[in-house]
């Protein structure tokens, strides 16, 4: 059951040519002692077709009729055409292209990506992908730190706004270099960065600060004042971004009077399924000037001895496999399908089509806000401008509404409290394009009994 | 042509455009995008065909035998591919609550019971989502355990000069200072090196074993004790356990953590350059750091393990819990090979390492440990031929191309000149192992009748041979066109 092809005459005429009797005298060179037998913790074998029975019977057990949760992976619909493309074994079974010359398939589509992703956050760069948006942040923070010179001190401004598990990853990853994290609360009326916390900063010696645009709650932030203020104080402006929103919204690139310097994200929805919260694809594009100091794989456009078109990694060098110790990051791997899952929604789609799914879920969400707003009991938590998500505060506990909801089939939303003590009772939202006039008001419905 | 030079403004994919511009006035003008962002405008057509035909440029596993060393490039099978894309498994949402996750919960504990039995060692975390990621988490905890036991003096990782890049990398991220040690001619670590290196200063060794070199370090286990003396503690950079899968394991050889390469040793697909995972072993000395979030059950009922119930954790590494379809792909793996599947793949891995290896040699290739047996994997050096033909390792790789074949490993480990570290896995054949032995005599023969000629290669593929030069030197790394 091992996808082994070896018959039994196969394996004695292989040991015959090796000169040794048996399989076992091929591992004659570990000690004795550390040669086992059988591992009996482990079940006997399936077959495909029990498989297949074993995860209908798991799977099932998790459906679930109505999704309304996003914060952070959202449920877009995907064109067929999408995975039947990314499933052909040219794409699903190639590995890594260090021999460029037989993988131009993957290395074209991965400049393909770079150029789209540059051009929705209007940057010039892009990199061939990061492993998914919260170690992206990490990994743009450290750039950061590399790249901006006039910052001595390793200091970087985080506000509560964004993801709490963004957060948590950044702290995880960055906190092994000395970096100092520090926190920036929200305005409780707007659920915007408090930009008078930010004052307390003015003049201090500062690396970056973290911009989440729409914010963890939805909210749209003041991108032009942030991006301004960080550049007043020779900060990095550090981009977050859903890259759905970057198809209405204004672009990293064109923050305030200079541009946010670095704009990361999750890629996951551009044509990714939500999967369990992975694989995804973790984006960062960055401003020319800073292209050396991007982590993880580039792809470069070249000719070849013909002088044909051709594609290759470059920029190695400043890769682990080259500089080792010296290296920007030790990342290897990125996350080569689910790009080419993205590249090809977004040639499916255009920018017409992404414009209307953005429009659409911002019209649902809305909708939904609308409606849920008019029983009495739940008022919306923040004013102000929100894109495709949005808070709603509730007269009674929110892990109570949410089981009550879960229990008609519905998945209502993420409970704030946890993460957030000073908004009880309080539930995020989200409404993409999939959802139908019928959905929402069966929602409304449900909550309206619940209430 | 690239899909922007393909399109046409105007032009769209219609059964994928919503019929309607839903309202969005509500949101100010000045928070708006001015101008849309330059995508492809292409008929659904149109883009089905390019990347079909992009798809048809790459050599690939289905297409392609590829003994690409320390990759393990097995059969990524189809089956597996198709459980994990169920659609009550692709529709789960990872913040759903526990009563619509227990199909998924149930997978991933039974895989960290699995990989936890397959490594020897007392727990697991899958949350790593990549071998890199694996290391990181792997010396954070034992950075952690070091500081737990209020001793700040360790400031230093050893690492063997085989190691692969990841390696030193991942050192210096956490923190550490990174002291080289010699590999000795025979392929295992210099152990009186290892002994002058260790001292209070030692936080740990990252190794891989069988090493990078291809075969089993024979002094592991006192180099387990050397390091245990000293106050340190051992990470297994677990790339090459395939070769060992169902063999040995590495918490008994004395590993305390240890990440795998779930994308190579249980064969979730490549895809292109990932996704991978880099799920993680440990024994007790380091659990209490593991990171979050990790399966538990309580009673019937499987549950997230965070930050209350592992409070001295790491922390998270990715937003959700990893890549969790990748682990749903090495549960139904194992599930499909069970004990006696999982057994046989170090047996047959080793097998065909071993008889590729013989052939070659018979053929007139050269071994760079010829005293040794092969692993999953073994290096051939090209040395000779560079010298007396000037045709180096990378010609050959690149002839190898024009004849179907997927190169080995080039230049990988550093310390063996003109290497080609070639791993054939379990599900090649004796009949493509074979047809492999006669092509590389044939490119042999080819090099010595006409050098210049496999130099020149590739001849037959989409692109000759690449201008890397150039490429770094006028960075091009996305098309504009004059407008743009």
């Amino acid at each position: 059951m091992s996808f082994t092809p070896h018959t039994t005459a196969d394996i004695q005429q292989m040991l015959k040519t090796i000169g040794v009797n048996s399989i076992r005298d091929l591992f004659d060179e570990i000690p004795n002692q550390l040669i086992i037998e059988e591992m009996k913790k482990i079940p006997v074998a399936i077959t495909e077709m029990e498989a297949m029975r074993l995860g209908k019977e798991l799977s099932s057990k998790d459906h679930y009729q109505l999704n309304f949760i996003g914060a952070g992976a959202y449920e877009h619909h995907i064109p067929a055409a999408v995975w039947d493309i990314v499933g052909r074994g040219e794409f699903l079974t190639a590995y890594t292209p260090y021999q460029a010359e037989a993988s131009q398939g993957t290395l074209q589509l991965l400049y393909e990506y770079q150029t789209m992703m540059a051009n929705l956050m209007a940057l010039d760069v892009s990199n061939a992908s990061l492993y998914e948006g919260a170690s992206a942040v990490a990994e743009a923070i450290l750039m950061a730190v590399r790249a901006n010179k006039h910052a001595k001190a390793k200091r970087i401004l985080m506000p509560t706004t964004l993801h709490p598990n963004y957060r948590k990853v950044v702290k995880t990853i960055v906190s092994q270099q000395g970096i100092e994290l520090i926190e920036i609360g929200f305005d409780p009326h707007t659920g915007r960065v408090d930009q008078s916390q930010l004052k307390a900063h003015a003049g201090s010696d500062l690396t970056a600060l973290v911009i989440p645009q729409p914010n963890f709650f939805g909210v749209i932030d003041d991108i032009d004042a942030l991006t301004d203020w960080a550049h007043a104080q020779n900060a990095f402006a550090i981009a977050v971004v859903n890259p759905m929103a970057m198809a209405l919204l204004t672009p990293p690139g064109q923050w305030g009077q200079k541009g946010a310097d670095i704009a990361c994200g999750e890629g996951q929805s551009f044509g990714v399924p939500l999967a369990s919260g992975g694989p995804y694809f973790g984006f960062i594009t960055c401003k020319q000037e800073f292209v050396r100091q991007m982590p993880g794989r580039i792809i470069g456009q070249t000719v070849d001895l013909d002088g044909k078109v051709g594609y290759a990694l470059t920029l190695q060098a400043r890769e682990q496999h080259i500089r080792r110790a010296k290296a920007t990051s030790n990342i290897c791997t990125n996350q080569g399908l689910l790009v080419t899952a993205g590249t090809i929604y977004l040639s499916l789609m255009g920018a017409e089509g992404l414009y209307r799914t953005a429009c659409q879920s911002h019209a649902n969400t809305k909708f939904l806000l609308e409606k849920l707003t008019a029983i009495s009991g739940i008022t919306q938590a923040f004013t102000g401008p929100f894109f495709h998500e949005v808070v709603i505060r509730c007269n009674k506990s929110s892990s109570e509404i949410l089981k009550q909801l879960s229990a008609q089939g519905i998945l209502g939303g993420y409970a704030l409290d946890a993460d957030y003590p000073e908004l009880k009772n309080c539930i995020l939202v989200c409404a993409t394009e999939t959802k139908t006039a019928s959905d929402l008001n069966q929602y409304v419905n449900e909550m309206k009994k619940i209430i | 042509m690239n899909i922007f030079e393909r399109s046409h403004p105007g032009r769209n994919a219609t059964a994928q455009l919503l019929q309607h511009t839903a309202d969005v006035s509500d949101i100010p003008a000045k928070y708006l995008r001015k101008a849309a962002p330059v995508l492809p405008e292409v008929s659904e057509l149109q883009a089905v065909r390019h990347y079909t035909q992009l798809s048809q440029k790459n050599f690939s596993i289905d297409t392609n035998f590829y003994p690409l060393g320390s990759c393990t490039m097995k059969y990524n099978p189809r089956g597996v591919h198709r459980v994990a894309m169920l659609p009550d498994f692709l529709a789960r949402h990872p913040l759903a609550d526990l009563e619509h996750s227990q199909g998924y919960l149930q997978c991933a504990y039974e895989l960290q019971e699995i990989l936890a039995e397959v490594t020897g060692m007392t727990g697991v975390s899958l949350v790593p989502m990549a071998g890199a990621q694996g290391e990181f988490a792997g010396v954070a905890m034992i950075k952690a355990y070091h500081a737990a036991r209020g001793d700040h003096a360790r400031t230093e990782i050893i690492v063997p000069d085989a190691a692969h890049g990841t390696n030193p990398a991942t050192a210096v991220i956490c923190g550490y200072t990174v002291k080289e040690i010699p590999t000795k001619d025979d392929g295992d670590v210099d152990l009186d090196a290892l002994r002058a290196a260790v001292g209070p200063q030692t936080a740990g060794i990252m190794l891989t074993n069988p090493s990078t070199l291809g075969v089993f370090d024979r002094g592991i286990q006192e180099i387990a004790r050397i390091i245990h003396a000293a106050g340190g503690l051992l990470y297994y950079d677990g790339a090459n356990l395939n070769a060992i899968l169902g063999k040995c394991r590495p918490g008994d050889m004395g590993f305390d953590v240890m990440h795998m390469n779930l994308h190579k040793t249980f064969a979730t697909p490549h895809g292109g350059g990932g996704p991978g995972s880099g799920a993680i072993a440990f024994n007790d000395r380091v659990k209490p750091f593991a990171p979050i979030p990790m399966v538990g059950k309580q009673g019937e009922q499987y549950v997230w393990l965070t930050e209350k119930e592992v409070p001295q954790t790491i922390g998270k590494l990715s937003c959700f819990s990893g890549n969790a379809g990748i682990l749903l792909r090495a549960y139904f793996y194992a599930r499909i090979l069970g004990r006696k599947g999982l057994h046989d793949v170090g047996e047959l891995a080793t097998l065909n390492a071993n008889y590729l290896m013989v052939r070659l040699a018979e053929a007139g290739f050269t071994l760079a440990l010829p005293e040794r047996r092969a692993s999953h994997e073994f290096i051939i050096t090209m040395t000779p031929q560079a010298k007396a033909l000037g045709v180096t390792a990378m010609d050959f790789a690149k002839r190898l191309l024009d004849y179907g074949y997927h190169a080995p490993t080039t230049y990988f480990p550093l310390v063996v000149p003109e290497c080609l570290l070639v791993e054939p896995t379990e599900t090649e054949s004796i009949a493509e192992l074979d047809a492999f032995v006669e092509t590389m005599i044939k490119i042999k023969n080819e090099a010595e009748k006409d050098p210049q000629f496999v130099k020149g290669a590739p001849y037959t593929l989409p692109v000759r041979r690449l201008d890397d030069v150039k490429a770094a030197r006028e960075l091009n790394l996305r098309y504009t066109t004059v407008a743009h």
